[in-house]
């Protein structure tokens, strides 16, 4: 049965390649194997779904009449110059890189997708090398909304999805006009102008609860000039830096704030004084916290109010 | 979605073939079978089915043409179809949004070869990467350069390095001598995996978490134990005979079940989530719980709980 299908639509790409002129339903009804049995209704419906098919799969199917035509009925042909890939011709070097370009993604859709770009450019006589042992490049995508926002930002259309943030109890409804979406720290987020706020808005997407819908039309959204993905996802997840607190910090402890410090000075025995610049105060207090007895926070007195809440919390905590 | 092995997926395949095997005449079956992902079996089904498509007409002449040798098979006569189809939307910037997340690894991959790539594949690509230059896709990556060109460069070497290595959990950076097995780009950060001479077992090692590093004059000689890891289910796999850790988390907490392995989430009302997970290190338990503050608190072990507040109770006496 499906190859009965598959046969039929190999035998309609080769013969509407093969023709220059525009052929008419009926020329191709005889032309084309599989199309000849049952009524002129079921074919038409047969063909109107495998025209469906050829373009799913990104066949071009090119409509028109021939200038010499006799009636107004529309033909169809696939022009080679739209259908076939164009010439590629890669270096050793080129196709190694390609080869591991192509075993980056690690999940739907483009996982798929890279691996069926490799086979056609294999047909074309690129020959990547087996991949390296030593390197292995990985992204993931497991986040159940990433298919929907990546085909969203790629055609350029808007989004409606339900969103969870830790502020509110209950997640809401937004609509969103998405202008990419980045990987960042291992989290993909989407970014783009949020039409409820009036306002530019970054998601994380494993935050997006049920099903992301495309509405309106493909072609729609058109991202402003300028914007830049990477710096509104990291003040988003508050990366930008925009206050500097000086910790105390016991010799050889407190590595991860000692690493991202600006400057150290030793401050009496045993202890180092250490500036660490940060961006959200109750964020850098968590960070000092987690180091105990072992970090101790001189200023601001924002970042030292935040910590002291917290070391109050946790000792009056109920065993 | 499409059926297995339906006419979505067979199509595609059968399109690419036909200009593969025009270029590669007298290819082996297996050869073949392997490069397109299939079973032998299934070629063979693919093959048998060209074989009986065409030209218009369907005459002797106008028919797809193999000829089989034994295991191998050549193409005689492709019937119009030599070159494959161009890159649909996804496959081209699937590709290019790939090459330049090479990119973003500086010391990786030589970066005149990823230019000299990105720009063909881009030209070939055409109309379906320009929403490359539209929108934006993109993947960070976090890693020193230096560090990466160094462990790349012991790599490609096959010599020993010596580490100073952050273990976070410990707050202590360790020193020890590995030999490099390979480097790991996942989820955003960079890993070298290597055998660890100090804990005599296979390490991930976080290159954003090296201080130090410094190739040896030793090989590199990681013993036959030294197994890579399969990393496709993600890089850390709790173990069952970890110890049990019941935290509970308020909103501002919540973020723990996105980013650890849990056993179990369970919502409990008032936006609180009891989370259940296998802890390899106490020590990293006591941080996280130190960490929380007031958003987070330990059930158990209770020893734990006893710990942290005890620890609470030493620092804030620095600050009265």
């Amino acid at each position: 049965m499906a190859a009965k299908k598959t046969e039929r639509l190999l035998n309609l790409v080769i013969c509407l390649l093969a023709t220059r002129r525009f052929l008419s339903v009926q020329q191709i009804r005889e032309a084309v194997p599989g199309y000849e049995q049952g009524s002129e209704e079921a074919f038409r419906r047969m063909f109107e779904r495998d025209k469906e098919e050829l373009r799913d799969l990104g066949i071009p199917l090119e409509t028109g009449t021939d200038s010499h035509a006799h009636d107004d009925e529309h033909g169809y042909r696939i022009a080679r110059r739209d259908y076939e890939l164009p010439e590629i011709s890669l270096a050793p070097d080129e196709a190694a890189v390609l080869g591991l370009a192509a075993r980056l993604w690690q999940s739907a859709p483009l996982a798929g997708a890279t691996a069926s770009a490799l086979l056609k450019l294999r047909a074309a006589g690129v020959d990547p090398p087996p991949p390296p042992a030593a390197l292995e490049p990985r992204v993931g995508a497991s986040e159940p909304a990433f298919t929907a926002c990546w085909e969203a930002v790629r055609d350029g259309r808007a989004l409606s999805f339900c969103y969870r943030t830790s502020s509110r109890p209950e997640p809401e409804d937004r609509e969103v006009e998405p202008w990419g979406v980045l990987s960042w720290r291992g989290r993909w987020y989407l970014v783009g102008h949020d039409r409820g706020r009036a306002a530019e808005r970054v998601f994380r997407l494993s935050r997006i609860v049920g099903a992301a819908l495309p509405i309106g039309a493909a072609g729609a959204v058109t991202p402003p000039a300028g914007h830049d993905l990477r710096s509104m996802v990291a003040r988003f997840a508050g990366a930008e830096p925009r206050s500097t607190a000086v910790v105390r910090l016991r010799s050889g402890a407190g590595w991860e704030l000692r690493i991202g410090a600006t400057a150290i000075r030793p401050d009496g025995a045993g202890w180092d004084l250490v500036d660490v610049a940060y961006s959200d105060p109750e964020r850098f207090a968590d960070r000092v916290t987690g180091f105990g007895s072992d970090a101790v926070v001189v200023s601001p007195p924002e970042a030292r109010a935040a910590v002291v809440r917290r070391l109050r919390a946790l000792a009056a905590s109920l065993p | 979605m499409t059926q297995p092995g339906g006419s979505l997926e067979q199509l595609p395949r059968l399109l690419a073939l036909l200009p593969y095997l025009q270029g590669h005449p007298g290819a082996r079956l297996v050869d073949v079978a392997a490069t397109f992902g299939v079973t032998v079996d299934r070629l063979r089904k693919d093959l048998d089915l060209l074989w009986v498509c065409g030209l218009p007409g369907h005459g002797p002449g106008d028919l797809i043409d193999l000829e089989w040798e034994g295991e191998t098979v050549t193409l005689i006569e492709s019937a119009g179809v030599d070159r494959p189809l161009r890159l649909t939307v996804d496959e081209a910037l699937g590709l290019v949004v790939a090459l330049r997340t090479l990119a973003e690894t500086p010391g990786l991959i030589e970066r005149d070869a990823l230019n000299r790539t990105l720009a063909k594949v881009e030209q070939a690509a055409g109309a379906a990467a320009l929403p490359a230059g539209r929108v934006e896709v993109a993947v960070a990556i976090e890693a020193s350069p230096e560090v990466v060109a160094t462990v790349s460069q012991a790599l490609d070497d096959g010599r020993a390095l010596h580490l100073g290595y952050l273990v976070p959990a410990r707050d202590e950076v360790t020193e020890r001598d590995v030999d490099p097995m390979r480097l790991l780009l996942v989820d955003g950060r960079s890993y070298l995996e290597a055998w660890c001479r100090r804990a005599t077992a296979v390490r991930l090692f976080r290159l954003d978490r090296v201080q130090t590093v410094r190739v040896l004059d030793e090989r590199s000689t990681p013993p036959a134990e030294a197994t890579p890891r399969d990393v496709s289910e993600g890089l850390f796999h709790p173990s069952s005979t970890d110890e049990l850790v019941v935290l509970a988390l308020s909103r501002g907490a919540h973020w723990v079940a996105d980013y650890h392995p849990c056993e179990s989430v369970e919502e409990v009302g008032d936006g609180v989530l009891i989370v259940r997970m296998r802890v390899g290190d106490r020590a990293w338990a006591r941080r996280l719980a130190l960490r929380l503050g007031d958003q987070g608190r330990v059930l158990e072990p209770s020893a734990l709980a006893e710990q942290v507040r005890a620890d609470a109770r030493a620092a804030l006496s620095a600050y009265l």
